[in-house]
Formats: structure tokens, C-alpha cells, sequence
């Protein structure tokens, strides 16, 4: 093969980088983010149910988040009312917060495995500013 | 016909994998086994076709010249157009990576009235520099999806892309310019009439697969809601070898991975291959240096001279008596 060398220094540097993934995860046991319940306010719930059911939670609370948002700042409500007919006061501190006191061990242990950068911090902080108490 | 079939083989391929996940259950297959099949073939077919080219025959030094060659000191050498040594080579063929220089240099010949005349034509360029950049910072993104913990270069890469924080889950500058690319890039091939006529099948059917793979992809994040969390874990265990598979992750996914998995064993034996053939094209990787260094093509096989000098020597007194004159009187 005529200039071999670089023929092959090119395969080598195509491999490495095509394989970067598996490189990168060699023999490493991939570890399940922990979503802790764990607070204060969860244990003492006879029902553990959060504002709407778990698999719509999962899926849209981002999107809930959004439209709280938008209708306190800019429409001025300050009740949400969920699928079951229960108001709920739309706040991200003094809703969400007050159960889920655990940001670290709830909200940003899946956010930072799955790589989502989410803004709500960069206003909202998460850690003290709950009427509940649930964290120090 | 040229656009119908790949349109229907695009169309039957998402189908296929939405119903053998949403009905036939076949998860194992489109989230297992087809992803490390494709990724083998891809890297299989990637190697053999470097190496294919890497032994064709190289006989004439080639490098296309758009500028000065390197000549006497007091004429202004374009380094970059014409390089004369390996290191010009590279910084050409980086350029020419990184911005399509060459493209750049396109052209629209028209014929008005009895004469012909040449304008510049970008478009191609930009959509296609605008589409190859998109799939480069999508594929980077992606990675958030194989390494844990996530890099802080991948999730800056993220940040950035959707610093508009346009609606939630935010929105992907590169979600809408790799589709607004790749819309261009397919309109144009059915729009100009001269490029339909050359359109084949091999051109549609890429492009529209690119379009299925973003298409669904787009439609995973906002519409089909995937659960990123079993995406991650998903792809983390196909990384480290240990596949684990979710049953409940939603039949979008498997269609997105399928597609991409299609794209991937179709790429190292399609049109596609140029990422890998530009870096091997003899008119961009060779310095432009024959008056310095002789090219000597190395498949030159021994060849079998009979000098002047032998010729002489074999037929001097033949040639003494006819009278022809002789350079050395034997």
C-alpha cells in the first residue's frame, strides 16, 4: 500500500473516534440515578400522589412548570386547578418545594444524568427559599 | 419514480420498527441487535473502503490548483491554493473540511443570447455547510445520552444550541437550521429542473433518511415524550456492552435508533463515503510540488531498457560499414 503509514494512522484515528462511546463506558457499570421520595412532606402523605398522576409527571412537568409560569407572570393567576378537580397555588418554591424539599436527590439527580440543563435555578433558589422548611 | 421509492423505503422503514415494537414487541431486535449490526457494518465498510482507495494507483501528482504555485521569490506564492509542501496540503484540506472552500468556488454557467456567462452560486454551499455543521453539534449533543458523567463541553454544547430558551423542552437552534438545511438540499433536487434530471435514486434516498431520522427525532423530544431517563440508561448499556433494555420507552425511540442504525450500515457503501473519501482524493491531498520533487508512480513495475549506448555496442560494425556515425569508435 503506497503511504501506508498514514493509511493506517487514518483508520486508527476513524476508529478511535467512531468508538468513542465504548471507549469511553469500557468496563464501567452504568449506575441508575436515585430519585429519592425521602422528605419530610412525602412521609407523612397518607397517598404519595404529587399534583397529577406519576406518568404524566414524568412527562410533562417541564411543560406544567412553563405554563405556571407564564400565567403567574404574565396573566397574574395564582391557582392550578389539576385533571382530578383539586386546586394547587402555581409555585415552583412553595408547591413543588415544599414536598419535594430534596432538590439535590430529586430534581437534579436525573437532570445532570441525562444532561438537561434546566434554568429554573438561575431565578428560583431551590435550596432555601422554601416556606416549608424541608431543607436547611 | 427516482423520489417514490426511497420515499417508500423510508416511510416503510419507520413503519417497520414502529410495528414491530408498538405490536410485535420485537425490542430486542430494532434496540439490540440491529444498532450493533449497523454500527459493525459501518465500521467494517468504513475500513474497507479506505483501504480500497488507500491501494489504488496514485501514477501522477494531481493536485488541482486554484492560485500561484510556488515559483521565484519575488512572486507572491499562494500557499493555501496551490501548497507546495505537505503542510500547505493539510492546511487546505482542514479548510477545506471545516468551510467547503472548493464548493464555495461554484458556479452557475447560463447561456444568454449567443453568449455564455458565469455567476456565483452559494446557495449549495451554505446549505450544505449550514446542514454538515447542524449534524455535527446534533451528533455532539447526543453524547450526553452515551458518557456518564456528562462532560461539561457536551452539556455546554447543549446549553449554547438552545440559549434562546424557546419554549420547554427548550428548543434546538440545530433541531430547526438541520431541517430548514436539509429541506433546502431536497427542494433544490426536485425544484431545478437540470439537478432533477441527475437526481438518482442513491441522492433521494440519503436525504430523505437524514429527514426521517430528524423528523422523528424532533417528534421523540416534543410530541411521543420519551422518558429520557430509560433512554440514558438504554444507551449507556449498549455503550458499555451490556445492553439493558426498557419495554416501556416507547415504540418513537426505536423508530428514531432504527433509522439511525439504517443510515449508518447504508453510509460506508452510498454517496455518503465522502466523509472518509475527501480526506483520500489525490487532488486535495497532495502538495502541488512536481518541479520540486519527482513524482515517481510507485506502481511502476520493472521495465526493460535497451540504452543507446547497449544499441551501439550491439551493432557498431553494422552501422561502420553503412557509414552511420558512432559515438565512441569500439
Amino acid at each position: 500500500m503506497h503511504k501506508g503509514t498514514r493509511i493506517i494512522a487514518f483508520i486508527a484515528v476513524f476508529l478511535i473516534i467512531a468508538t468513542m462511546p465504548f471507549l469511553a463506558n469500557h468496563g464501567q457499570a452504568s449506575a441508575d440515578p436515585e430519585v429519592s421520595l425521602d422528605t419530610p412532606a412525602v412521609n407523612e402523605m397518607p397517598v404519595k400522589q404529587c399534583i397529577e398522576p406519576l406518568q404524566d409527571m414524568r412527562s410533562e412537568h417541564m411543560q406544567i412548570l412553563d405554563s405556571w409560569r407564564d400565567r403567574v407572570v404574565r396573566e397574574g393567576q395564582t391557582t392550578y386547578v389539576n385533571s382530578v378537580g383539586q386546586p394547587y397555588e402555581m409555585s415552583l418554591d412553595e408547591t413543588c418545594l415544599s414536598c419535594h424539599s430534596n432538590r439535590e436527590q430529586f430534581c437534579d439527580s436525573c437532570h445532570s444524568y441525562s444532561g438537561v440543563d434546566v434554568y429554573c435555578w438561575s431565578c428560583h433558589d431551590g435550596a432555601s427559599n422554601n416556606s416549608n422548611g424541608g431543607v436547611e | 419514480m427516482k423520489i417514490g421509492l426511497p420515499l417508500l423505503a423510508v416511510v416503510a422503514l419507520a413503519a417497520l420498527a414502529w410495528l414491530g415494537c408498538e405490536y410485535l414487541r420485537l425490542q430486542v431486535l430494532f434496540g439490540v441487535v440491529l444498532p450493533y449490526l449497523a454500527l459493525l457494518l459501518f465500521l467494517v465498510g468504513f475500513v474497507y473502503r479506505v483501504v480500497l482507495w488507500g491501494r489504488s494507483a496514485v501514477p501522477f501528482n494531481i493536485t488541482t490548483t486554484c492560485g500561484q504555485q510556488k515559483s521565484l521569490p519575488w512572486v507572491k506564492h499562494d500557499r493555501l491554493e496551490n501548497p507546495s509542501s505537505t503542510t500547505g496540503a493539510i492546511g487546505r484540506m482542514i479548510l477545506e473540511v471545516l468551510l467547503f472552500r472548493s464548493l464555495f468556488r461554484n458556479l452557475r454557467t447560463e447561456k444568454r443570447g449567443a453568449r455564455i456567462s458565469f455567476g456565483s452560486a452559494k446557495w449549495l454551499w451554505l446549505g450544505g455547510l449550514v446542514f454538515h455543521w447542524s449534524l455535527l453539534v446534533v451528533l455532539l449533543r447526543h453524547l450526553r445520552l452515551f458518557l456518564e458523567p456528562v462532560p461539561v463541553v457536551i452539556s455546554g454544547i447543549g446549553a449554547v444550541d438552545g440559549m434562546f430558551q424557546i419554549g420547554v423542552p427548550v428548543l434546538f437552534l440545530t433541531d430547526i437550521t438541520i431541517l430548514a438545511a436539509l429541506a433546502f438540499l431536497f427542494a433544490r433536487r426536485v425544484l431545478a429542473p437540470r439537478i432533477r434530471y441527475l437526481s438518482l435514486p442513491a441522492d433521494y434516498f440519503p436525504l430523505l433518511l437524514l429527514l426521517g431520522v430528524v423528523i422523528s427525532g424532533i417528534l421523540m423530544r416534543y410530541a411521543f415524550k420519551v422518558d429520557m431517563l430509560q433512554v440514558k440508561e438504554m444507551m449507556l448499556g449498549l455503550a458499555s456492552l451490556h445492553p439493558q433494555l426498557s419495554m416501556s420507552a416507547g415504540s418513537a425511540l426505536y423508530v428514531h435508533i432504527f433509522l439511525v442504525s439504517v443510515l449508518f450500515a447504508y453510509f460506508p457503501w452510498s454517496k455518503l463515503m465522502h466523509a472518509g473519501g475527501i480526506f483520500l482524493s489525490p487532488t486535495r491531498n497532495m502538495p502541488n510540488n512536481s518541479r520540486q520533487v519527482r513524482h515517481i508512480n510507485p506502481w511502476n513495475y520493472p521495465v526493460q531498457v535497451h540504452s543507446y549506448v547497449e544499441y551501439e555496442d550491439e551493432y557498431r560494425e553494422k552501422m561502420r560499414k553503412v557509414g552511420l556515425p558512432l559515438d565512441k569508435e569500439g
